[in-house]
Parts: structure tokens; C-alpha cells; sequence
């Protein structure tokens, strides 16, 4: 029967394997109601007055920085086995630290102040991620603990920092970094899409990707193999660390204020879904950076979708909750094998003879 | 505590030898490690507390501490089933706050209430038995499975309200937190007890005779030791698998019928983070978040330390409410720590 298959077929049915491929369905099927509710949703005008592009579409790639940013962190902490609970904390507390820094510069316009301010945020994610680091691979403590301590404790730190206020602070560059246009397009959106190549390239031009996968699979194999397992998950974990810290600098800027108690909450659990929709397995092993990026822009659709159909925000999580199960389902093994017996009885030749019908 | 150690009939440990003097004992239960220390270290805050505010080994204060955290006590209680096998349940802070909110706008629409409370805890029962099958017969990770059903039920109790829905006065569901003066003491330092304690306590016997006296309690632990060794040895797997999250769910729809009753009211952001202070409570009491050791009554002095925390943190004063969750962060750390000591002791 496979020579049959005409090669149409079996590409669409090599697609139907890829592991993000019901992603992608999803957040077509989400612009399709989208569409449905006001034709005109897809729509992407050119403001005429700076050449700026602007429609739903260019909102919801920058509403999907920040998450992208932690999702591509957590996809390489989920390879290693392990798991980041602390990213939306270690937000808040790289948020807090620029709000505050800017807050006590009071230079509105210090490109200086703002550039300060990003590096302060990013070295708090980057010590907090060394924090994880250190307690998972020195230490030895399992992930799950480690990072939530680093999740409990970092809100804390967080309104320790701000003193529990909402602080706010005015520096036009720092705006800049989450509300201005370069060439047309937003420069988070500019930014995030660097940051994703660069540590696409990274892992994948490299070996480090590899080793990551190696130490996620078999980590008795890998230390045999003479992988330094120690210094790779220092390393993971500070980039998952540093990540966060510039997702924070994204949330934070786009309103220049940081709200202790919900910028970035639990933000971290939308990553681990970003991850899992985009097929790699939290039991680590093999990671799919490509499938991460599709599941991060599927949650900032549902996002947007759910505020656009006009329903409570509040109600996104059910919303949520229906694609994951959905999503869960196709990948399991068990309904593709119900959609394999379906089909498999008097039908040995699935493609052309079956269509004409 | 001898009723600890009768409790650890695990397979692997050894029995102590009567000659062999506390050391040795100890090293025969090196897994009862953790729970010592939990314990001690509850006791250490009692006396420090004792010392250096006042007020906390009385009547009044021990009843309180009773009281406020029974349903972390039974949300615990839930999680060490999980945890035990291995798995998560993320779910059952959210699964608290859609009961509630459901259970509370029954009432008020004027549904018997004790049908009501009944239907509430199956509601929690249902979310646990679908976590369940998602994870065992469509291979969803549990912390995917338990996820899934975290915003299910947080997303469902958001549509059905998103203000504060109050309880009538007279609804008979209040009647759960009628304080009884067990001993009347000077003023207002009487020992008092709730049916929602009660039920508390309830909960936690019939978890440990569960545990540690049935044959499903050894599956449990089998199953948190090595999965598909208890498989080849043909343990009922699959069905204590799921058991234990329906546990787990129910558990959680039993302690929204003990904090609604308390407070009176409900709210769609009630028990946000909930999932978290049970596990660390959980965690606390000695469980390995792995599976396979742990104890029921190690997650109640968990989740009573950090009660007794907030307790020690209001009546200080000086502490500023936002370094809390340091403070809970703090405290879970250095019990991983000493679990972490422990557990490389054993295997040398």
C-alpha cells in the first residue's frame, strides 16, 4: 500500500505527524471564528502617519513575546528533564527591579536609565535562574522543588523590592522596548524573533542541543558518554532565568508599572502548556523549539480570541483547559489507534482510490 | 509517636533490633527522618512562639490553628495519596473555589442543602476521576492532566460568578462551623471544635487506616517505588492509579464544604496557590515528591507548621505580610534539604 501513496498523501501525512501540527489547526480554527464574528478581523492596515502596521494580528504577535521568551527557556529545562516553575515569579521581580531603578533615576528620558534598568532586570533573572541552577545540580534537589521554592519566594522578594506598592515609573526608551516601532513593525515583536533564532541557532548549530537532549533522555548514558551534566544545567537554567528576566522587562514596560501580585502570574504554567503543545514530552529527552514558538502564539490567540468574543477574561483558563484536553487527546496513542481501527477494515488503500467516491 | 512507627511497614525497612539502642533505630527508619523533623520543628515553634509572644499553648489559640486549617489539612491529606504514586494534582485549589461557588448558588437558588454539600464533594470527585483517566488511559502527564483541569475549574467557577456570593444566614451549611465549647475556659481561652475539624480528623484516620492497613495503601506505595515493577508483580495498577486522584478530587470537594462553611461565602479567585501550600505542606511532612515514601500524618504537621507560621507571623507584628512567602519558601527548602541529606545517606 505505501507505493500507492501518491506524494501529496505522504507529506500530509508526514504533517499530520509533526507534533505541533493540530497546534497550527488550532490557531487557525481560532482566527477562523475570529473571522466568522468580523470579517475583517485578519485585516492589517498601514498607519499612515509613521508607516507603523497595526491590526489584531500584529497585536497578538506582541501580546505573545513575553510568553515566548519563557516558553523557549522552559523548552530547553523541559529537554534536561527537568521542569521552571519560577519564571512568572522571576518576572515580577525583574519588573520590580526596573520599575524601581527607573523610579529612583527619574530621568525620563536617559536612554542611559533605560538601558541600565534592562541589564539590572536581566541579572536578577540570570542570579535567580543560578539560584535553580545551583539547587538542582549541585545540590541535587529535584526541579519541581527547587523552582518552587524560587516561585514562592520570589513574589515575596518582589513586593519586598517594590515594598509592596504597584511602583511606576515614566522613561520613554524603556517604553520604547515594549510599545515602539522599528521599520514598521513593534520592537518587542523585533526582539523576541532575534532572541528565538539566536538561541534556536545556538542549540541546534551547536552541540549544546544535542547535550541537552542527551542529559533529558539518559543521564547515566550522558555522564558515561562525557557530558558535563553540572555546568549544562547551570547553564539551562540560567538561560530559562535570564529569559524570564527580559519577559519581565516586556510586561513591565508596556504599562511601566509593575503590579506585585499579577504581572506574570502564573504565567510560568502557560509556558509548560506552550511547551507541551509544541510535542516535547515533559519527561524530557528531544525538544521541538519550532513547535514551543507555535504553542506560544496558540496561547496568545486564545487570549486574544476569548477578550475579542467579548467573554470574562477571567473565563480564558476553561478555554485553555478545553484546547489542552483536545490537544492531549490527539497526541495520545490511544484515540490515534481508535482513528487507525476505524479505518484500517476493507480500506487497504487510504489515499486515490478512496476519493473519487 | 509509636503510633508513627507502626505505621512504616514498608517493605524495604528493617525491623529494629530491641538491643540496638536509639542509633540504631534510627538507621533502621531513616525514612521516618523527615517527619521527625517536621515535628520537632513544629515543636521548636511552639516554644519559640510560646517564649517570645505569648498566648500560643493555650486553649484558644490551638483551637484556632485547628479551625483556620483544616481544609489545608485535608487537601494534604489528598496530595499525599498523589505524591505517593508519584503523580501531581495541581487541580485541587481551582476545584475548591468552582465547588464552592457552585455549592453556594445551589443553596441560595434554594436546593436542599444537604444535597447540596453531597453534590459538592462529587463535583470534586468528578474532576479527579477525569484527571485520572486523562492521565491513564490517554498517557497525559499528570502535571498536564492535573493542569488541564485547574483551569477547567477555575474557568468554569469564573463564568458562573465573579463577585463574592454570601451564604444565607440560616443556610444549614453554616452549621458546619458552629463552634463547640469543649472546656470552658477563663473568658474567651476556651478549647472549641467544629464539625469542619472533625471532619478533618475524619479525613486523616480514615487515610491512614487507608494507607497503612489495606492492601490499596501498599499499592500506592508499590506504585510510587516502581510502577511497572508493581505491574509485573500483578498489582492492580491502572484502578489504584485512578483511585487515587477520584481521592485526591473528592478530598478537595470535602474541603470547599469546610471552608465555605467557615467563611460564609465564596469567590471564583478562592484557593488560588492552595495546590502549592498543600504540596509544600505535603512535602514538608517527609513525602518524597518522587512516590514510593511518605506518611498522611507527616502532611498534617506540614500543613499545621504552616498555619502555625501565619500564626507567628500576625502575632509578631514587626514581620511586613509580603516576606510570607519567602518565609514559606524559606522553610520548604531547608526540608528538601534535610530530605535530600537523608535520602544520599540511605543509599551509601
Amino acid at each position: 500500500m505505501t507505493e500507492t501513496q501518491s506524494a501529496p498523501a505522504r507529506t500530509a501525512a508526514r504533517l499530520l505527524r509533526t507534533p505541533y501540527f493540530w497546534g497550527i489547526v488550532a490557531i487557525a480554527l481560532l482566527l477562523l471564528v475570529n473571522v466568522l464574528r468580523d470579517p475583517g478581523y485578519l485585516a492589517i492596515t498601514v498607519n499612515p502617519a509613521n508607516g507603523n502596521l497595526v491590526g489584531n494580528l500584529v497585536d497578538i504577535l506582541r501580546a505573545a513575546a513575553p510568553i515566548l521568551m519563557i516558553a523557549v527557556g522552559m523548552c530547553l529545562v523541559i529537554a534536561t528533564g527537568g521542569i521552571d516553575l519560577s519564571v512568572g515569579s522571576i518576572m515580577v521581580v525583574s519588573g520590580a527591579v526596573a520599575m524601581e531603578f527607573l523610579n529612583a533615576a527619574a530621568a525620563p528620558d536617559s536612554v542611559l536609565a533605560a538601558l541600565a534598568a534592562f541589564l539590572l532586570a536581566v541579572a536578577f533573572g540570570a542570579i535567580l535562574g543560578a539560584v535553580n541552577g545551583i539547587l538542582v545540580s549541585v545540590v541535587g534537589l529535584q526541579p519541581f522543588i527547587s523552582t518552587l521554592v524560587i516561585l514562592l519566594a520570589g513574589r515575596g522578594l518582589a513586593k519586598v523590592i517594590t515594598e509592596g506598592q504597584n511602583t511606576a515609573a515614566s522613561n520613554e526608551p524603556f517604553r520604547w522596548i515594549a510599545n515602539g516601532y522599528l521599520v514598521g513593525l513593534p520592537v518587542v515583536l523585533l526582539f523576541a524573533v532575534l532572541i528565538v533564532i539566536a538561541v534556536g541557532l545556538l542549540v541546534r548549530r551547536s552541540a549544546l542541543g544535542l547535550m541537552i537532549e542527551a542529559i533529558g533522555m539518559d543521564p547515566k548514558a550522558a555522564r558515561l558518554a562525557g557530558i558535563k551534566r553540572r555546568s549544562l544545567l547551570m547553564t539551562v537554567y540560567i538561560a530559562s532565568g535570564i529569559l524570564a528576566g527580559i519577559a519581565g522587562v516586556f510586561a513591565t514596560a508596556s504599562v511601566m508599572t509593575v503590579d506585585v501580585s499579577r504581572t506574570g502570574y502564573q504565567l510560568e504554567l502557560d509556558a509548560i502548556l506552550a511547551v507541551v503543545i509544541g510535542g516535547t514530552s515533559l519527561a524530557g529527552g528531544k525538544f521541538n523549539l519550532g513547535g514551543t514558538v507555535v504553542g506560544a502564539l496558540l496561547i496568545a490567540t486564545l487570549d486574544k480570541t476569548v477578550v475579542f468574543l467579548g467573554i470574562s477574561s477571567s473565563a480564558t483558563p476553561a478555554f485553555k483547559a478545553i484546547v489542552i484536553v483536545v490537544l492531549c487527546l490527539l497526541q495520545s496513542e490511544r484515540v490515534r489507534q481508535l482513528f487507525r481501527q476505524r479505518r484500517a477494515p476493507g480500506t487497504f488503500v487510504p489515499s486515490k482510490e478512496t476519493i473519487p467516491a | 509517636m509509636s503510633t508513627v512507627t507502626s505505621f512504616d511497614n514498608r517493605p524495604t525497612s528493617v525491623e529494629p533490633k530491641r538491643e540496638g539502642g536509639p542509633a540504631r533505630w534510627l538507621k533502621a527508619h531513616l525514612g521516618l527522618l523527615p517527619t521527625f523533623a517536621a515535628l520537632l520543628i513544629f515543636l521548636a515553634m511552639i516554644v519559640y512562639g510560646e517564649i517570645a509572644y505569648g498566648r500560643i499553648l493555650q486553649a484558644s489559640t490551638v483551637s484556632n490553628l485547628l479551625i483556620n486549617n483544616a481544609h489545608l489539612v485535608i487537601l494534604a491529606v489528598g496530595l499525599t495519596f498523589v505524591i505517593l504514586t508519584g503523580g501531581i494534582d495541581l487541580s485541587v485549589g481551582a476545584v475548591i473555589a468552582f465547588s464552592s461557588v457552585a455549592g453556594v448558588l445551589l443553596t441560595n437558588a434554594g436546593w436542599n442543602p444537604w444535597f447540596v454539600i453531597v453534590l459538592m464533594v462529587l463535583i470534586g470527585s468528578l474532576f479527579g476521576l477525569i484527571s485520572g483517566v486523562l492521565i491513564q488511559f490517554f498517557d497525559v502527564q499528570p502535571f498536564i492532566a492535573t493542569l488541564a483541569m485547574m483551569f477547567l475549574a477555575r474557568g468554569l467557577a469564573s463564568m458562573l460568578s465573579t463577585t463574592p456570593e454570601r451564604l444565607a444566614d440560616e443556610s444549614p451549611m453554616r452549621g458546619l462551623a458552629t463552634q463547640f465549647k469543649l472546656v470552658d475556659g477563663p473568658r474567651v481561652n476556651d478549647l472549641v471544635i467544629t464539625p469542619g475539624v472533625i471532619i478533618a480528623v475524619v479525613v486523616v484516620l480514615v487515610a491512614v487506616f487507608l494507607l497503612h492497613r489495606t492492601r490499596f495503601g501498599r499499592t500506592v506505595y508499590a506504585i510510587g517505588g516502581s510502577e511497572q515493577s508493581s505491574t509485573l508483580m500483578g498489582l492492580p495498577v491502572v484502578s489504584t492509579k485512578l483511585w487515587v486522584y477520584v481521592i485526591s478530587g473528592t478530598l478537595a470537594g470535602v474541603a470547599a464544604v469546610v471552608y465555605t462553611a467557615r467563611l460564609g461565602s465564596a469567590q471564583n479567585i478562592t484557593g488560588i496557590g492552595w495546590e502549592l501550600d498543600a504540596i509544600a505542606a505535603t512535602v514538608i511532612g517527609g513525602t518524597l515528591l518522587m512516590g514510593g515514601a511518605g506518611f498522611v500524618l507527616g502532611s498534617v504537621v506540614g500543613a499545621l507548621v504552616l498555619g502555625l507560621m501565619n500564626v507567628l507571623i500576625t502575632r509578631d507584628g514587626g514581620i511586613r505580610p509580603e516576606t510570607t512567602t519567602i518565609i514559606t519558601g524559606g522553610i520548604l527548602l531547608v526540608f528538601v534539604l534535610l530530605q535530600r541529606a537523608v535520602a544520599s545517606r540511605r543509599r551509601e
